[in-house]
C-alpha cells in the first residue's frame, strides 16, 4: 500500500486509502460521540447527579445502524469490484512460472520460451516489466506464502493444493518478498527477490539461465567440481554435469544471484564458504548439514561455484 | 409430591405463589428439570460434535476423484447393527415408561435387554473393523472410517455404562417411583446414539452407493 | 432460637477445612479461583509478550534462538486467548449469575467446581511442558502439516492438542451451566425482558461455545492421531487435508473470538447505565445485537483463509458476512451512545475504562471492516496488521471491559472500594500506552511486516515502528500494575463500599458487601429491570425485596421458576460440598499426561479414575430427593 509498483498493487493500494479514511471518519465521529456528553456534564459525581427519568429515544441508534449499514454495502461493493479486477491476470500473461515452496527457499521453475529451454533457479525470480506474469505455486513441505508486496497480494503456498495467482511490475527495479506463513524455525529468514526488466534484458536472461553450465577447464575451480560431485551433486542440480540432485536449490547459475540461504546472505565469497561448510550455524534447523572439507577443497568448491554464472 | 417434613413445618407460614411452602413441590421431573436441560444440552454438543466428524468425511471426499478409494464399503454387518441398535430403543423407551408409571419390576429385564443389543453392538463393530483391508494409518479414508465408527463405539460404550450405573442404582433400590427423571435422561441419550448411527450408516455405508 | 440468616448462614457455609477447600461448590469461591487464576494467566501471557518485544525492538537481534522465539510467541497466544480471555469472564459470570438473578447458586453446582479444576488443571498441564522446554511451538492457530510428526518431532504439539482439549471439557460445562442457570433459576416475576443485560452476553457466549468448541475437540483429536498414530487426516500424501484443519479450526476459532468479548460488552451494558444515571436506551436492541453477532459470527470463518486459494464466490460471501456482522455490533456501541446522550456522565474509573473500551472498540471494528475487504485482504493478511487488529479487539474488548468490571464489582466482592485517584491513573497510563504500541503495527503490516518473524533485517523500515511499538507495551505493562497495586491496597485500605456504592440498579447490589454465603435472605420477586431504581424512576415499588420466601430449610435451597417468565415451578434442593469433582478432573489430568507421553498404562488409569470418579459423583446421596 505504502509503494506500490504495479496496477494490480496499486489499486489495492487505492483501496486501502479509502478504507482508511473512512474508518477515520468513523473513529472521528465516534470519538466526538463520546467526548461532548462527557465534556458537557465533566465533575459530576454520583452524590450530585441524581437518576434521568427522561423517555428514552432509540431513534438515533436506528439512524446510527442504518448509517453503518450504508457504509458497509458500499465499502463491500468497491472491494467485490476491486477483487474481480485483480484476482485474475489483467491482460494474457506473458509466462508462467512454477513457484515451490521449500522449507526454507523459493524454487522457481521457468518454461521453455522461443529463445529458451526451460529451466529452474531458486530465491531471485526475473520478470518482463508492465505485463502481468502467472503463478502456480505448489509446496513441498510445509504451508507457506508467497507474497511481494509492492507487487500484489499474497497467495498461500499449501501441500496438496495447487494455487494460482499473478504479478506484474510497472517499473524496473528489484522488490523484495518473503514468506507470509509460519513454516517454522527459519520462517523470518526466507526472503525472495523479483527482478523486473525490459523485455530485452529479460530474454537475454532468460537465455543465459536456461544454458547448460560451463565446466571450467583447469585450476582451482576445475579441482573443485570433483569434490563437488562427490559430496554436493546428491541434494543440488548443476545442469550439464551429472549432479542432478533436488533435494536444495538448483545451482547452475547460483553465481549470478546476488544472495543465498534463502535471499539472506549476500552471495560473496565468504558467506558462501561459511554455508558450504557449516550452514546450520548461519541458519539453524536448515536442511543442509554441515559438510567436511579441508581448507583446500573448500577453496576449490567455492571457485568452482563461482563460475557457475 | 414431596412429603411434609418437620422443617417445613417450621417455615409453613411462608408462602410461594400463594401455596404454602410445604405444599410447594420440592424439585420438578420431566422436561421442565434441570437434570432433563443438561442432558439436552450434552447431546446437543455431542451431536455437533457428529456433525464435525461428518462435515470432514464429506470435505475430505470431495477433494478426490474417487471416494471411498477403496471402493464401496461392505454393509451387510453395518445393515444389522443397523437393525440392532435402533431396536434396542424399543426396550429402553419401554424401561423409561415402566418406571414412570410404577411398575419397577419391569425395569431392570428391559435394561438388561438394552445392555445386551448394546454389547452385541459393539462386538459386531469390533468384528467389522478387523475385516476391514486397512487399517487407520492406511489413508485419509481409513483414519476418517475407524475414528467416526470409532467416536460411535465409544458414544456406545458410554451409554452401556449409564445403563449399567442404572441396573446398580435399582439392584439398591434408590429407583423409585420418584425417581424417574435419571432413567428418561439415559433414555433420551440412548435414542440420540441411535440417531447418530442411522446419520453415520447413511454416509459411511449408503452414500457412496447414491 | 436461631435467626433466618443464622440458619441460611449454617447451612450455606460449612466451616472451613482443607476438605472443604478442595470440596467447596460455593459460586462465589469458585468465581473468585477462576477470576485469580485468570489473571496469573495474564500475567504470565505478559510477561512473554514482554520478552517478544525485547526479541523484537531491533533489526537482527539474537536474543532469542528462533525455537525459543516460537515457543513464545505460541504461548502467547494460546495463554491470553484461551486461558485467560473466557475464563477471566467466566469468573464474573460464576460470581453474578446467581446474585443478579435473585438465586442461591448455580444449576450444577458441582459442574461448576468441576469446570474450574478442569480450566486449572488443563493449564497446568500446558505449563509443565513449557517448564520443561516442550511448550507448544507452532503458532497457536496451529497450522497443518507444519503441526504433523514429520515436521513436529518431539511431543510440544501433543501437549498443545491435550492442553485444548481437556480446556474444551471445562468450557463445555460451564456453559451448560450459564445456560440452564440463566433459563431455570430466576427469581419469581424476572422475565427474559427483565433478565439483566449481564446474561445475555454470557448467554450468547455459551451457545456458542456449545456449538463451535466441538469442531476445535476434532481438530485437535485429528491431529493428535495424525501425531501418535500416523492417520491422515490433514497429511495430503496420504490423502489428507491440510486445509481441513484451517476449516475445522476457524469454524471454532471465529465465534471463539465473538466468545471472549460478548460477556465483556455485556459487562459494559450494566455499567454505562450505572454512570449515565438512567436505565439502558435500547434494551431489546442491545439483546438483538449481542445474539446476532453471536449467530452470525458462524458464517465468517473463512475470512482468515482468505490467501489460501477458496474461488472468488466463497471470498465474495465470506467477505459480505463479516461485513454484515458488524452491523449488530454497532447496534451495540449506538446503545451506549444513546444511553450516555440522554444521561449525565458520571466519570469514575470504572466508566473511564468503559469509554476508552469503546473507542478501543471502534478502532478495533474498523480494521476488521479493512481486513474484512478480501482483495485488500491479500496485502495484510499474516503481517503485523491483523497483529494489531487482534490486539484492538481482545485488550479492547476484552481486557478494557475486565478493567472496567473489577474497579465496578471488586468492591462488592471484597467489600472494599479501590482508589478512585489511582485508579485515573491506571487508566490513562493504559490507554495511552496501549495505542502507543499498537497503533504502530496497523503500520508496520502495512510495510509489510509478516507475522510470527523472530527477527527482520535492517534497511527494510522495519524499525522505527517496532521500537516506538516495544515502548508502549513496556509502558502498558506498567499500567497493568498499577490495577494490581490499586487492587492490593484496596484490600488494606480501601475504605468499606456498603451495599451499593454506585447507587446501581441490579440485584447484586441489594446484597452486603460481600454477599453473604446464601445471597439473598429472602428470594425476591421482580417487577422490572432496574428493581433498586423503581421507585425513583417514577415506576411504584413493583418488587419486593424484602418480603418473601426464605428457604431456610435444613438444606440448600433455592427456587426454579419457568424458562420465558419466571412464575415459580419448584424448591430445589442443591448438592453439598463434594470431593467428588476435585477427583474427576484430577483423573483426567493423569489421563492427559499418558496421553501426551504415550505412557498407556497411565492414560488408562486415568481413565478407570475418571469412571470411578463419575460414578462416586453421581451416586445418590441418602439425603438427597430426587429432581
Amino acid at each position: 500500500m505504502m509503494r506500490p509498483a504495479s496496477r494490480p498493487a496499486h489499486t489495492l493500494a487505492v483501496l486501502g486509502w479509502w478504507l482508511l479514511a473512512i474508518s477515520l471518519l468513523v473513529v472521528l465521529i465516534i470519538g466526538l460521540l463520546e467526548l461532548i456528553p462527557i465534556f458537557r456534564h465533566r465533575g459530576s459525581t454520583l452524590a450530585d447527579t441524581p437518576l434521568v427519568n427522561t423517555p428514552p429515544s432509540t431513534r438515533w441508534i436506528i439512524i446510527g445502524v442504518v448509517l453503518t449499514g450504508f457504509t458497509l454495502i458500499g465499502t463491500f461493493a468497491y472491494s467485490m469490484v476491486v477483487m474481480g479486477e485483480t484476482v485474475s491476470p489483467d491482460g494474457q500473461p506473458a509466462l508462467t512460472i512454477e513457484i515451490v515452496g521449500h522449507r526454507w527457499w523459493w524454487e522457481a521453475r521457468y518454461p521453455r520460451t522461443r529463445s529458451s529451454g526451460s529451466f529452474t533457479t531458486a530465491n531471485e525470480l526475473h520478470i518482463p516489466v508492465g505485463v502481468p506474469v502467472r503463478l502456480q505455486v505448489a509446496s513441498a513441505d510445509v504451508i507457506h506464502s508467497f507474497w511481494i508486496p509492492r507487487l500484489h497480494g499474497k497467495i498461500d503456498v499449501i501441500p496438496g493444493v495447487r494455487n494460482q495467482f499473478w504479478i506484474r511490475a510497472d517499473s524496473a527495479g528489484r522488490y523484495r518478498g518473503q514468506c507470509a506463513e509460519y513454516c517454522g524455525l527459519q520462517h523470518s529468514n526466507m526472503a525472495v527477490y523479483v527482478t523486473a526488466e525490459s523485455a530485452d534484458r529479460f530474454r537475454s536472461w532468460l537465455a543465459a539461465q536456461s544454458r547448460p553450465a560451463v565446466v571450467p577447464p583447469d585450476g582451482e575451480a576445475a579441482r573443485g567440481v570433483h569434490r563437488f560431485m562427490e559430496t554436493c551433486a546428491l541434494c543440488h542440480t548443476v545442469r550439464g554435469t551429472e549432479a542432478s540432485g533436488v533435494i536444495g536449490p538448483d545451482l547452475t547459475h547460483v553465481a549470478s544471484r546476488a544472495t543465498i540461504a534463502g535471499g539472506e546472505l549476500t552471495n560473496n565469497r565468504g558467506n558462501l564458504a561459511g554455508w558450504v561448510v557449516n550452514a546450520p550455524s548461519l541458519k539453524p534447523g536448515t536442511l543442509m548439514p554441515r559438510i567436511d572439507l579441508e581448507p583446500s577443497e573448500l577453496r576449490a568448491v567455492v571457485s568452482y561455484l563461482e563460475t557457475l554464472r | 409430591m414431596a412429603a411434609v417434613s418437620a422443617e417445613h413445618a417450621s417455615r409453613s407460614s411462608e408462602r410461594i405463589s400463594g401455596i404454602p411452602i410445604d405444599e410447594f413441590p420440592l424439585g420438578v421431573g420431566g422436561t421442565a428439570s434441570t437434570a432433563w436441560w443438561g442432558m439436552a444440552f450434552f447431546i446437543i454438543t455431542e451431536a455437533t460434535l457428529f456433525a464435525y466428524l461428518f462435515f470432514s468425511y464429506y470435505y475430505v471426499g470431495s477433494r478426490h476423484s474417487q471416494w471411498p478409494p477403496h471402493g464401496v464399503p461392505e454393509m451387510r454387518l453395518a445393515v444389522v447393527n443397523t437393525i440392532i441398535l435402533v431396536l434396542s430403543s424399543v426396550p429402553m423407551w419401554l424401561a423409561d415408561r415402566a418406571v414412570r408409571r410404577g411398575r419397577p419390576a419391569l425395569f431392570a429385564p428391559l435394561l438388561g435387554a438394552v445392555l445386551l443389543m448394546g454389547v452385541a453392538f459393539l462386538i459386531i463393530e469390533a468384528t467389522e473393523w478387523s475385516r476391514q483391508s486397512f487399517t487407520p494409518a492406511t489413508n485419509a479414508y481409513s483414519s476418517l472410517f475407524y475414528t467416526i465408527t470409532g467416536f460411535h463405539f465409544a458414544h456406545v460404550t458410554l451409554g452401556l455404562l449409564m445403563i449399567v450405573e442404572l441396573l446398580c442404582r435399582a439392584l439398591v433400590k434408590r429407583i423409585e417411583v420418584r425417581r424417574p427423571l435419571a432413567v428418561r435422561n439415559v433414555a433420551a441419550y440412548w435414542h440420540f446414539v441411535g440417531v447418530v448411527w442411522v446419520v453415520l450408516f447413511l454416509t459411511i455405508y449408503i452414500s457412496p452407493r447414491v | 432460637m436461631a435467626t433466618v440468616a443464622e440458619r441460611l448462614a449454617t447451612v450455606w457455609e460449612p466451616p472451613r477445612s482443607v476438605y472443604s477447600t478442595l470440596a467447596s461448590v460455593d459460586h462465589k469461591v469458585i468465581g473468585k479461583r477462576y477470576l485469580a487464576t485468570a489473571f496469573v494467566f495474564l500475567i504470565a501471557g505478559g510477561l512473554e509478550a514482554a520478552v517478544i518485544r525485547a526479541q523484537l525492538t531491533h533489526s537482527n537481534e539474537h536474543l532469542l534462538s528462533p525455537e525459543a522465539y516460537n515457543q513464545l510467541f505460541t504461548m502467547h497466544g494460546l495463554t491470553m486467548i484461551f486461558w485467560y480471555a473466557f475464563p477471566i469472564l467466566s469468573g464474573f459470570s460464576n460470581y453474578f449469575f446467581p446474585l443478579m438473578i435473585g438465586s442461591r447458586d448455580m444449576a450444577y453446582p458441582r459442574m461448576n467446581a468441576f469446570s474450574y479444576w478442569c480450566f486449572l488443571f488443563s493449564g497446568v498441564f500446558l505449563y509443565t511442558g513449557y517448564a520443561v522446554g516442550l511448550g507448544p511451538d507452532r503458532g497457536w492457530f496451529a497450522y497443518a502439516p507444519l503441526t504433523e510428526r514429520l515436521y513436529a518431532p518431539g511431543i510440544n504439539m501433543d501437549f498443545y492438542t491435550l492442553a485444548l482439549i481437556f480446556l474444551t471439557i471445562s468450557g463445555t460445562v460451564g456453559s451448560i451451566n450459564f445456560i440452564v442457570t440463566a433459563f431455570k433459576l430466576r427469581a419469581p416475576g424476572m422475565s427474559l425482558g427483565r433478565l439483566p443485560l449481564f446474561m445475555y452476553g454470557t448467554l450468547t457466549a455459551s451457545f456458542s461455545i456449545i456449538f463451535a468448541l466441538p469442531s476445535l475437540s476434532v481438530a485437535c483429536v485429528f491431529l493428535y492421531l495424525d501425531r501418535k498414530f500416523g492417520t491422515h487426516f490433514f497429511d495430503p500424501v496420504g490423502g489428507g487435508s491440510a486445509i481441513l484443519w484451517q476449516h475445522l479450526f476457524w469454524i471454532f476459532g471465529h465465534p471463539w473470538v465473538y466468545i471472549v468479548v460478548l460477556p465483556a460488552l455485556s459487562f459494559v451494558s450494566m455499567i454505562v447505565p450505572t454512570f449515565a444515571r438512567r436505565p439502558i436506551v435500547g434494551y431489546t436492541w442491545n439483546v438483538l445485537g449481542v445474539v446476532m453477532t453471536g449467530v452470525i459470527g458462524f458464517g465468517v470463518w473463512a475470512h482468515h483463509m482468505f490467501a489460501t486459494g477458496l474461488s472468488p464466490m466463497a471470498m465474495s460471501f465470506f467477505s459480505a458476512g463479516s461485513m454484515t456482522v458488524v452491523i449488530p455490533s454497532a447496534i451495540s456501541i449506538f446503545v451506549w451512545l444513546a444511553t450516555i446522550w440522554q444521561g449525565r456522565v458520571v466519570l469514575t474509573t470504572s466508566m473511564l475504562f468503559a469509554l476508552g473500551f469503546i473507542f478501543l472498540f471502534v478502532i478495533g471494528g474498523v480494521s476488521g471492516v479493512v481486513t474484512a475487504a478480501t482483495p485488500f485482504d491479500w496485502t495484510i493478511t499474516d503481517t503485523y496488521f491483523v497483529v494489531a487488529h487482534i490486539h484492538y479487539v481482545l485488550v479492547g474488548i476484552n481486557l478494557f471491559p475486565v478493567i472496567a468490571a473489577f474497579y465496578y464489582w471488586l468492591p462488592k466482592m471484597t467489600g472494599r472500594m479501590l482508589s478512585e485517584r489511582l485508579g485515573k491513573w491506571n487508566f490513562w497510563v493504559m490507554f495511552l500506552s496501549f495505542n502507543l504500541g499498537f497503533f504502530p503495527m496497523h503500520i508496520s503490516g502495512l510495510l509489510g511486516m509478516p507475522r510470527r518473524i523472530f527477527t527482520y533485517p535492517a534497511g527494510v523500515g522495519w524499525d522505527t515502528v517496532n521500537l516506538i511499538t516495544s515502548i508502549g507495551s513496556y509502558i502498558f505493562a506498567i499500567g497493568v500494575l498499577l490495577f494490581v497495586i490499586n487492587f492490593f491496597w484496596s484490600l488494606f485500605n480501601g475504605p468499606p463500599a456498603g451495599d451499593n456504592p454506585w447507587d446501581a440498579s441490579s440485584l447484586e447490589w441489594a446484597t452486603s458487601s460481600p454477599p453473604p454465603p446464601y445471597n439473598f435472605e429472602v428470594i425476591p420477586t421482580i417487577g422490572s429491570r432496574d428493581p433498586l431504581w423503581e421507585e425513583r424512576l417514577g415506576m411504584g415499588r413493583r418488587s419486593s425485596l424484602r418480603r418473601g420466601p426464605t428457604l431456610a430449610g435444613s438444606g440448600k435451597e433455592t427456587l426454579q421458576t419457568s424458562t420465558l417468565d419466571g412464575e415459580p415451578v419448584a424448591i430445589l434442593r442443591m448438592p453439598e460440598d463434594s470431593i467428588w469433582p476435585f477427583i474427576v478432573s484430577l483423573a483426567l489430568l493423569a489421563a492427559f499426561y499418558g496421553l501426551v507421553t504415550s505412557v498407556w498404562g497411565l492414560a488408562l488409569a486415568g481413565g478407570v479414575l475418571t469412571l470411578v470418579g463419575v460414578h462416586g459423583w453421581l451416586w445418590p446421596s441418602r439425603t438427597a430427593v430426587e429432581a
